[in-house]
């Protein structure tokens, strides 16, 4: 008998990967291609959808002949992509209208601060689980429709269709048959009732966008039809957020385990069960995944828009550093931060805050300050964020976290992982896979066409792959991190309305 | 002159031009300088632009010599690079042998460990990233030797009876290594202890560290203490994995 395997498509902010797994959940082959990013103006990040389609095409022949196998040999393919970031194409030549507007653009603020002021905005939150922000995609859309000249009657006639990047990539390798999304990320929209599972009319209506151009709401993990083109004749058995996939490659099945990815941003998920658990401090309720058949299964979730991308940043556009890990070997040239802090809230600042407001600081620079500290405080930005985070699930679920699980390329750096198993005073575990958004895609897909039995089998190939204890002395932690608060106070009402 | 290569000459003629100019330099002004075809001043950029020894300027497109030029005499891959682009294979490794996995690279003599992954067993464990072993006694440390040209010849120190400590028989066994593509040490450094490494290359084949795993010796080693087949394969094939990936060719 000839060896199956599943494979995961990763759509993600910077890149689209495919990966190959074998039913340990290990990983067999890889391909990525980068995408690029626009940045027409402060605070507007775009993509072309088109080219990411393109990138697909290009990685699925690499990604099996890598591996050494062929396209009969794959079970099923499952999609995990970034959320929030949202397209509108057209419905017959399958171009989309302008660029994808992705989740880390602001240039709906004026636009929720405007709806905000409206007496329903507290429902529509209720509704969708969601504070009104401009990380979600309800707003995108509408902004969509009022800046291109006669969408919105062509969306009313059904001849533009929208959805985020699942959506689009199903769409477009089922040879334009389906045009579906699953749960998880409707429920970034803030149009999802998060409840009932399907759009809700008044959140629709709060918006002002026309049913007719919404994909269809589908349990996470089922079916979502055959590919015809990339894998051709491959089942695509799941879709999930990056974040809802990641939560479940760490296998967090059960109420009360909970993940953090360290990527572009960064997102800690901790399962609620089967129970939706409102956040009275800055956390999402959102839906971690749904079988077919069954209940949704909750999450609660603290996002931090900028941990990775400040590391990018500083690479990029500071051009301190000549490759990411590089960053590690330059904070280590100094033993300390130098009284330096630097808060990226480049979008605003998200968990547990929530304004869009806010805009990045560097405070405490003296002359002493060197590229060094510079490059820890870029790292002690990820580690506090986290914290707060942490703090506000703590507050909120009323456990007290014991270790967290940590996944995502940033894990590679050590002293990273130390500072943060250091700023919460727990072990930081990191599992034997780092690409859990992808293998959480796998699972979920492999799940749905029977080549894995069931969630404990998924569970037994978890292991742990490297701890971090902490090591920090309790005066230290709490001297840094009232720093850290009144560095993170700088940054609020930047942005005048 | 027979032996030589021209393109070469040509490399080292661009570098030498971009030295002497005042900054950076146009593709046409180098090309002109040297009397050479824009196509191929071109490649030989692009190539050494790949190796990090000139740098292009993204908004100009003009050319300057690169930092890894500065840094040829001291690290030529960064550790943290290294890590970071090794993890994605390190883990299936461990997973597939069912053994602890450690990445190292030579520093001082001896051999820094640079990563390391549990033994996936699920047992207590603690991370040793930072540690330095013996570059003589180790399965790591004996491949980090075995392509290393020239350097001090290490202190051989003994750690048990079985760990070698006459030149004459390291030299052999580093011959062995070389002829192999692969090391292994059993017993050598610890007691009850088994090891097998092999290289990790970056672009030309240049050896930029070493990846292994370790484990008991009834578990690495079959009755007769010779590493077990399947182990060695699966570290062969990390090791290649991630040399693919930091642009060796073979």
């Amino acid at each position: 008998m000839t060896d199956r395997y599943v494979v995961a498509i990763d759509q993600g902010t910077t890149s689209t990967r495919c990966i190959v797994f074998d039913r340990r959940g290990q990983l067999v082959s890889l391909a990525q291609q980068e995408h690029k990013q626009y940045f027409p103006r402060p605070g507007w990040v775009e993509h072309d959808a088109m080219e990411i389609w393109r990138n697909v095409e290009r990685l699925a022949p690499r990604v099996l002949s890598r591996a050494g196998i062929r396209l009969d040999q794959v079970a099923a393919v499952g999609i995990a992509n970034q959320r929030e970031t949202t397209v509108i194409w057209d419905r017959l030549t399958g171009a989309p209208v302008g660029r994808a507007i992705i989740w880390q653009d602001t240039r709906t603020s004026p636009l929720v601060h405007t709806l905000a002021s409206s007496p329903l905005a507290s429902d529509i939150s209720e509704i969708s689980g969601l504070p009104l922000a401009t990380y979600f995609s309800g707003p995108r859309l509408r902004w969509m429709l009022d800046h291109t000249p006669g969408l919105r009657e062509r969306a009313e006639r059904g001849e533009v269709l929208c959805g985020t990047m699942e959506t689009w990539l199903i769409w477009n390798l089922t040879g334009r048959a389906q045009h579906v999304t699953d749960v998880t990320n409707a429920s970034r929209t803030m149009l999802l009732d998060v409840r009932s599972l399907d759009w809700s009319p008044r959140a629709l209506d709060f918006f002002g966008i026309p049913r007719a151009m919404l994909p269809a709401v589908r349990p996470s993990i089922g079916g979502f039809g055959t590919a015809s083109e990339g894998f051709p004749g491959v089942r695509i058995g799941a879709a999930l957020g990056d974040q809802q996939a990641a939560l479940f490659g760490q296998t967090c099945f059960t109420p009360g385990e909970a993940k953090c990815t360290y990527g572009t941003g960064s997102f800690l998920l901790l399962n609620t069960g089967t129970d939706l658990v409102r956040s009275d401090n800055g956390l999402l309720s959102t839906v971690a995944y749904q079988i077919a058949g069954g209940p949704a299964v909750y999450a609660l979730e603290g996002s931090i828009a900028i941990t990775g991308s400040l590391v990018q940043w500083f690479r990029d556009q500071l051009e301190l550093i000549s490759s990411a890990p590089e960053i590690e070997t330059l904070a280590r040239t100094v033993a300390d931060n130098g009284g330096c802090y630097i808060v990226p809230a480049f979008s605003g600042l998200y968990a547990p805050y929530w304004r869009s407001e806010a805009r990045g600081v560097i405070v405490g620079l003296t002359s002493y300050i060197t590229k060094g500290h510079l490059a820890r405080a870029v790292l002690e930005a990820t580690a506090w964020q986290t914290r707060e985070v942490v703090d506000a699930m703590n507050a909120n679920s009323g456990l007290t976290l014991t270790t967290l699980k940590v996944d995502g390329g940033m894990t590679a750096d050590n002293l990273l992982m130390q500072m943060i198993a250091d700023v919460l005073d727990v072990p930081l575990v990191r599992p034997l896979a780092v690409e859990t958004v992808s293998l959480g895609a796998a699972y979920a897909a492999g799940l749905a066409v029977g080549y894995w039995p069931d969630l404990d089998g998924l569970r037994r190939n978890w292991h742990i792959a490297g701890q971090w204890m902490p090591a920090m002395d309790p005066g230290v932690r709490n001297v840094e991190y009232t720093n850290w608060r009144r560095a993170v106070e700088r940054t609020f009402d930047w942005i005048q309305p | 002159m027979p032996g030589t290569v021209q393109s070469i000459e040509r490399a080292a003629a661009i570098l030498r031009t971009l030295a002497g100019g005042p900054g950076r330099l146009g593709l046409t002004e180098i090309a002109r300088t040297l009397d050479l075809a824009k196509g191929t001043t071109h490649g030989i950029l692009r190539t050494l632009q790949l190796v990090g020894f000139v740098e292009q300027d993204r908004v100009s497109g003009q050319y300057q010599l690169g930092g890894a030029l500065l840094h040829l005499g001291t690290s030529y891959l960064d550790i943290n690079e290294l890590r970071s682009r090794s993890i994605n294979w390190a883990d299936p490794l461990a997973a597939r042998s069912g053994e602890s996995v450690r990445i190292g690279t030579v520093l001082e003599g001896r051999a820094l460990v640079v990563h390391h992954v549990f033994r996936p067993d699920d047992t207590f464990q603690t991370l040793d990233v930072g540690t330095l072993l013996p570059l003589h006694a180790t399965a790591l440390g004996k491949v980090l030797l075995a392509y290393r040209a020239g350097g001090p010849v290490p202190e051989l120190e003994t750690f048990t009876r079985l760990t070698l400590t006459d030149p004459r028989a390291l030299t052999t066994a580093l011959e062995a290594v070389r002829d192999a593509g692969w090391a292994s040490e059993v017993e050598e450094f610890l007691l009850g202890q088994a090891a097998v490494a092999a290289p990790i290359r970056g672009y030309g084949g240049l050896v930029v560290g070493a990846i292994g795993i370790s484990g008991p010796v009834d578990r690495v080693c079959d009755s007769r203490y010779r590493p077990r087949a399947h182990l060695v394969g699966f570290v062969r094939d990390a090791a290649r994995a991630i040399s693919r990936d930091l642009g060796a060719t073979r």
